[in-house]
């Protein structure tokens, strides 16, 4: 296995392309070194991603927030003007592992590990995010909804490496949080995990909704038909109640051993009002 | 396989080492260096046995390449008493007797200094939440939890009367 820390994009790019053997992209290596170790993965090259600057900082921009690949959860938690634009999705990066994990684990690295329940992936869908993608050819911003194909998968190709992720800029009046149900209280993989975004006009009415689900499918799923339910209304019961119906409706979940396929669905309905009320709250409705 | 040279700091020296590229910073610390401090758990990151600090971040070395060390400032078990003088941490877990077998106990110190220069009056919650990363078998955690709260009551105390 070769290791090797390129200082740009363009050369963290042209050295996966290049490689025959498996190559991977080590950010905070907190999924990557546990798969390494136990032999389920073999690669022949792992390209550090930390020594390219992009990937360090969270730079606020007129179009909102740029989130370098590289940055760790502690850092998210820390920016006082990040948490306060989206505090559903820094919450959700803050519940993946424990305070050690945050000092590594990324966004970009949940995201790309696309594992059905990632925790900060659901924010992400629900707050419009989006992904830089950097290729040996051409630079190319996807949503990040797009990003997981299925378990442990993604739509990346050959040589391409996601760069950074886009936040977009805050209307007035808007607010979004995220809730897991785990069996523990802490350090455990969500059962069902549900982000809520919204924006509210000056009377309280919902304008604009996205809400996404976790660990109920394949694949992070977006849920229009939930968004649907809370625009045009000032979030009172009947809405939530079709908030949360539609939720349930849109679960495939799995039977495992942390949860069965009615209990999964069940809660995906219950969390979603739950986080809805929360993120209405933070959006200074009364 | 040809090694990776690697110069970091450990415990405020300056340390060069050659390792190889799949090797993690806990088996450089444990196998080249000797510094058999942070222990090897589960190797998953899930247990905190193997817990250092790597620029000031708590971190569990087993997530982490030797390589990835290169230019780093790491803070380990070792560097926590001066001399024989031990930091309050230790004082207090060995008057709470806050530790069984000890094999958490390293990984805990480090990660309970690391909560204490962040949040130097926290709650029991607090306490109990920031060292949730780090496993113990034998004790329950209590004594642990209580050693903490006592040493932040003192080091509180001793920064007020200083």
């Amino acid at each position: 296995m070769r290791y090797e820390r390129p200082s740009t994009m363009k050369q963290a790019s042209a050295l996966l392309a290049k490689e025959k053997g498996k190559a991977f992209v080590l950010a905070g290596g907190t999924d990557l070194l546990v798969r390494l170790r136990t032999g389920f993965i073999e690669p022949d090259l792992i390209v550090d991603i930390k020594r390219i600057v992009a990937t360090r900082e969270i730079q606020s921009t007129a179009a909102g927030f740029r989130i370098g690949a590289a940055v760790t959860g502690a850092e998210l938690g820390e920016h006082a003007k990040l948490q306060k634009a989206w505090p559903g999705v820094v919450e959700a990066a803050n519940l993946i592992g424990s305070k050690q994990v945050q000092g590594r684990c990324t966004m970009t690295g949940n995201l790309c590990n696309a594992s059905p329940a990632a925790d900060s992936v659901p924010a992400l869908v629900a707050a419009g995010a989006k992904a830089v993608i950097v290729g040996p050819k051409a630079k190319r911003t996807i949503p990040v909804e797009q990003v997981p194909v299925a378990p442990g998968r993604t739509s990346l190709r050959k040589g391409e490496i996601v760069e950074s992720i886009l936040l977009p800029k805050r209307p007035a009046r808007s607010g979004d949080a995220y809730l897991r149900f785990i069996p523990r209280t802490e350090m455990d993989i969500a059962v069902v995990g549900v982000a809520v975004s919204v924006t509210l006009d000056a009377k309280g009415v919902c304008t604009d909704a996205r809400v996404s689900l976790g660990a109920v499918a394949p694949t992070v799923l977006l849920v229009p038909e939930a968004a649907k339910a809370l625009i045009g209304t000032k979030m009172d019961k009947a809405a939530l109640d079709g908030l949360a119906k539609a939720c349930s409706a849109a679960c495939q979940p799995i039977d495992d051993k942390r949860g069965t396929r009615e209990f999964r669905i069940k809660v995906a309905g219950v969390l979603a009002r739950r986080a809805a009320q929360i993120a209405r709250r933070r959006a200074g409705g009364k | 396989m040809s090694g990776i040279h690697v110069t970091t700091k450990i415990n405020g020296d300056v340390v060069e080492y050659v390792c190889d590229a799949d090797e993690t910073l806990l088996d450089v610390l444990r196998n080249r260096l000797g510094l058999t401090g942070a222990k090897e758990g589960c190797s998953t990151g899930d247990c905190g046995a193997c817990s250092v600090t790597l620029d000031g971040r708590l971190t569990c070395s087993c997530l982490v390449l030797g390589a990835e060390a290169d230019g780093a400032e790491i803070g380990t078990i070792e560097g926590m008493a001066k001399g024989e003088e031990l930091h309050p941490l230790q004082r207090k877990f060995l008057q709470h007797a806050a530790l069984q077998c000890g094999i958490c106990t390293p990984g805990i110190l480090v990660a309970a200094k690391a909560l204490l220069e962040h949040n130097p009056k926290p709650t029991e919650t607090e306490v109990r939440f920031g060292l949730a990363g780090n496993l113990c078998r034998c004790t329950g955690y209590d004594k642990i939890v209580r050693a903490v709260l006592d040493t932040a009551e003192e080091m509180h105390r001793s920064a007020r009367g200083a």
